[in-house]
């Protein structure tokens, strides 16, 4: 430690090429070897004042665990990580690093920062693949329950906690499979399947209970959950699709990004018919947003044989919200992208069927209330893209169901659950986080969010502090 | 869990189960629904909620067996489980005291009329019912309509029960004959509903309808259920499944309920019953395993 020469480039992440991975569902990005990880875990300065840490949600002992993996010692790695991170190989595939951890890492001044995000990945998959992930202990049980609603990564991470200090946990969702997002949103081929499930097997061996099909507000209210648990967590997300407000708007082939993903990642669409949920997927499809969503649901239409796949933006390169890493793969696959453009009808034909999309150019005008400068339509300059399917990903907002059957939740203006700092909402027992607080966010934050609640539950129950290095 | 506990064929392809979920049964109120999943591989699809009894928590639901879908279900015996079963959902029908109400079915669509009728009922409604279908044998409910009906016209196409003819004739008869209506229910083939809506349009008859949109979730999070009401996109599975008939774009509707038609015929030609879902254990190790780590 300590002497190593700052010679080496960043490790490139081996993938798979593009014309090969259109075809199927496969993950793209092979992994490091371990020798690439040794290589790219050696360019970290192990700087004492790590500014790394500062940019990660869940401040991952990074310098400690990218030592380990320099050390070879990988599954100690993997270990160290999951002290702050429950789930290191879903964060590694997908948090945004470059606005995160390698966005603050201090190589990044200079040149590029240490792969923390492929690193991590490594780690988890290793441990994973060779069978180290240790067993967790069983702790005494505490004899308190709580109840978690939702299965996305809030609330499995605050279940994970929760039962690793010995508290019974039960997590509601409402569909038939659990993960949230992880699950009917993500692609598979950003973050396969086998990998989500081995994190939730190993949330079952930890004791924690996951009923599917529950949706509570309906099955059961959470005033009536509160009568078989302590305390209540509420992480139900945003998954609710907007849509543009625009004339052709319910013609067929028109989709939110949230039922065409749906039904290609949770229900299996592109196994139809060996499964039942079918799926349209014209030759000319147009995605209308730039998130990691829009990413998503292009690149799956590619995957589905879409001839012609584009991407509307009504903004610029430089303001697309999606990773950076999804924005190129798309690229590779050949996603195209219009930039300064916004759909203002959509026209279809005799049956119904969307098939031009009524696009007006955009110019940037001053910056609104994000810094971002405001796209304003150029008059006159409307012209028609042809279409068969068009998928709408321009956002999503907060679930009411919880907040409209819960009266005395305080939810904001725009309809999120309000919460103080411990994570507590209006509702004595009752604490939230994650998307169903901020509005759409990350990954990485709603475990943050969902760990911070465990702990704010565990003292409120307890009235101690959570047991210190929760071990992983 | 969701264990069929009885099966009946009460018509040519329409088949009445009694099923075991006893935190549905406790919760249901007329007019909602519940979600439903056969296999592994098998696709989301809403039901209603016929009836329930809490206190032996158990559900009732009536079905027409007419894809992949329905006919897998229908194949399953009394003592085997539904795979997945999620309830109750959508919003519970506006009940008041409305008067005299009509009460309309069509088809099976006379099963969703039933919890319905039988809550304008409680509510001290006097009620009409008509009930129409194909045929006499496909005729279905008659009793059940009968024990909270003041009277019950039947009518089938081909006039082999009933009076020949369509519900909405039966229903215009009564509207020239100036009979009190104060509030009409119509369920049925989204034709029949767009019909009673238009004959009652003109004299403003309070009129609702529950729609049937494609769903797949059927809570609000995906938006495939979306329908036209009074101009504004509504998702039937949490706005609705019941509407103003006058409001609601059935053209729209129709479009949108066919969808898939292309896709799902090829794969009702594929269909072959088996006596389990699939051959295999419908609740374990089957190839899509990777989807259910919770080892349902
Ligand atoms: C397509 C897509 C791609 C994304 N890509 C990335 C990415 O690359 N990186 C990243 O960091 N973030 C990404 N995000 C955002 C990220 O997934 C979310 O911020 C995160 O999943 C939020 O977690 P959550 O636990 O708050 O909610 P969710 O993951 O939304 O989970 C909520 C769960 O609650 C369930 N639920 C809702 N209401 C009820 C109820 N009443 N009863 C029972 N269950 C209920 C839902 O079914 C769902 O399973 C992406 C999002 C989408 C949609
Ligand atoms: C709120 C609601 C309540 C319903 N209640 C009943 C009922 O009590 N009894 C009954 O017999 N039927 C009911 N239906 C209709 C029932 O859901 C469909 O008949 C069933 O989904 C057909 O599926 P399938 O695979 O057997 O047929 P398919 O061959 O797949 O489809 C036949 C037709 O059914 C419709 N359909 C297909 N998939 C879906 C889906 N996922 N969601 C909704 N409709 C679909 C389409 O319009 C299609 O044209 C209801 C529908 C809704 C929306
Ligand atoms: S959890 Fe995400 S932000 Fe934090 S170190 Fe890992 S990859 Fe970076
Ligand atoms: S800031 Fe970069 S170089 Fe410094 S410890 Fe963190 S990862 Fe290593
Ligand atoms: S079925 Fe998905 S929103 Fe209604």
């Amino acid at each position: 430690m300590g002497s190593r020469v700052m010679t080496q480039q960043r490790q490139p992440m081996p993938e798979r090429p593009a014309d090969e991975r259109v075809r199927d569902f496969d993950e793209v990005p092979i992994g490091y070897t371990a020798e690439m990880a040794v290589a790219e875990a050696q360019r970290c300065l192990q700087c004492k004042r790590p500014m790394c840490v500062e940019g990660c949600p869940v401040k991952v002992k990074i310098p400690q665990f990218v030592e380990l993996i320099a050390q070879g010692r990988f599954s100690e790695a993997a270990r160290k990580i999951k002290q702050t991170n429950a789930f290191p190989a879903i964060c590694g595939r997908v948090c945004p690093q470059e606005g995160q951890c390698e966005l603050t890492c201090v190589l990044g001044r200079r040149g590029e920062p240490v792969a923390i995000g492929r690193l991590e990945r490594f780690a988890a998959d290793w441990e994973r693949a060779h069978d180290e992930v240790e067993a967790p202990a069983h702790p005494a049980p505490t004899g308190h329950s709580i109840g978690v609603v939702g299965s996305g990564p809030g609330g499995l991470a605050c279940a994970a906690d929760l039962a690793m200090w010995g508290h019974d946990v039960t997590v509601y969702e409402l569909f038939h499979a659990p993960g949230g997002v992880l699950r009917y949103g993500i692609p598979r081929f950003r973050l396969p399947r086998a990998v989500l499930n081995a994190e939730l097997d190993y949330l079952s061996k930890l004791g924690v209970t996951i009923r599917t099909n529950f949706v509570v507000g309906r099955t059961a209210t959470i005033d009536e959950l509160l009568q078989e648990h302590d305390a209540i967590f509420v992480a139900t997300g945003a998954g609710l699709p907007r849509f543009l407000g625009i004339p052709g708007e319910n013609l067929l082939g028109v989709y939110s990004a949230n039922e065409f993903l749906t039904r290609v990642n949770l229900m299996r669409a592109d196994r139809f018919p060996e499964y039942d949920t079918p799926v349209h997927c014209g030759d000319n499809v147009i995605v209308v947003g730039a998130g990691n969503v829009a990413m998503d649901a292009a690149r799956t239409a590619r995957r589905l044989g879409a001839e012609n796949v584009t991407v509307v933006y009504r903004r610029t390169r430089g303001e697309m919200p999606a990773r950076v890493e999804e924005i190129e793969h798309a690229e590779q696959e050949d996603v195209r992208m219009h930039f300064l453009l916004s759909p203002i009808e959509l026209r279809g034909d005799d049956d119904g069927w969307a098939r031009v999309a009524v696009c007006r150019r955009m110019e940037l005008g001053e910056p609104d209330e994000t810094g971002r400068r405001r796209p304003v339509p150029v008059e006159g300059s409307e012209f028609e893209l042809p279409c068969d399917t068009v998928i709408v990903a321009v956002g999503s907002r907060a679930h009411p169901l919880v907040p409209d059957t819960t009266p005395d939740l305080d939810v904001s203006r725009r309809g999120y659950v309000a919460i103080d700092d411990s994570g507590a909402t209006s509702k004595p027992g009752v604490f939230a986080g994650g998307d169903i607080v901020t509005g759409s966010a990350t990954v990485i934050e709603a475990m943050g969010a969902g760990r911070r609640a465990a702990e704010s539950i565990h003292r409120s129950l307890t009235g101690q502090e959570p047991p210190n290095g929760n071990g992983g | 869990m969701n264990e069929i506990v009885s099966k009946e064929q009460i018509a040519p392809d329409t088949w009445r189960l009694v099923v075991r979920a006893p935190e549905i049964a406790r919760r249901r109120k007329a007019g909602q629904f519940v979600v439903l999943r056969v296999h592994e591989k098998g696709e989301r699809f809403p039901l209603t909620l016929v009836s329930s009894d809490p206190d032996a928590g158990t559900i009732e639901l009536i079905f027409q067996a007419v894809g992949t879908s329905t006919k897998l279900l229908a194949a399953l015996q009394p003592g085997e489980d539904i795979l997945d079963l999620v309830g109750p959902l959508g919003r519970p029908t506006h009940i008041e005291h409305f008067g005299r109400c009509v009460v309309i079915g069509g088809g099976y669509g006379m099963a969703p009329v039933i919890p319905i009728a039988q809550a304008l009922h409680d509510a001290g409604n006097e009620l009409v019912g008509i009930n129409g279908a194909r045929s006499a044998d496909h005729v279905i409910l008659v009793d059940r309509m009968g024990a909270i009906c003041q009277r019950v016209e039947v009518c089938t196409d081909d006039g082999s029960l009933g009076r020949q003819g369509f519900v909405t004739a039966v229903l215009q008869e009564m509207i020239e004959a100036d009979e009190r209506i104060d509030f009409v229910l119509a369920i049925g083939p989204t034709p029949m509903m767009r019909g009673v809506a238009e004959l009652t349009r003109p004299n403003g008859i309070n009129t609702v309808v529950s729609l049937n949109p494609i769903m797949v979730d059927g809570t609000g999070m995906c938006g495939g259920c979306r329908v036209e009401v009074a101009g504004e996109t509504k998702f039937a599975c949490v706005d609705g499944p019941e509407f103003d008939a006058h409001e609601v774009d059935f053209d729209m509707l129709m479009r949108r309920q066919r969808m898939y038609d292309g896709l799902e015929s090829d794969a009702t030609r594929m269909f072959k019953p088996h006596s389990t879902p699939l051959d295999a254990p419908a609740h374990e190790g089957c190839c899509c395993e990777e989807d259910r780590p919770d080892g349902k």
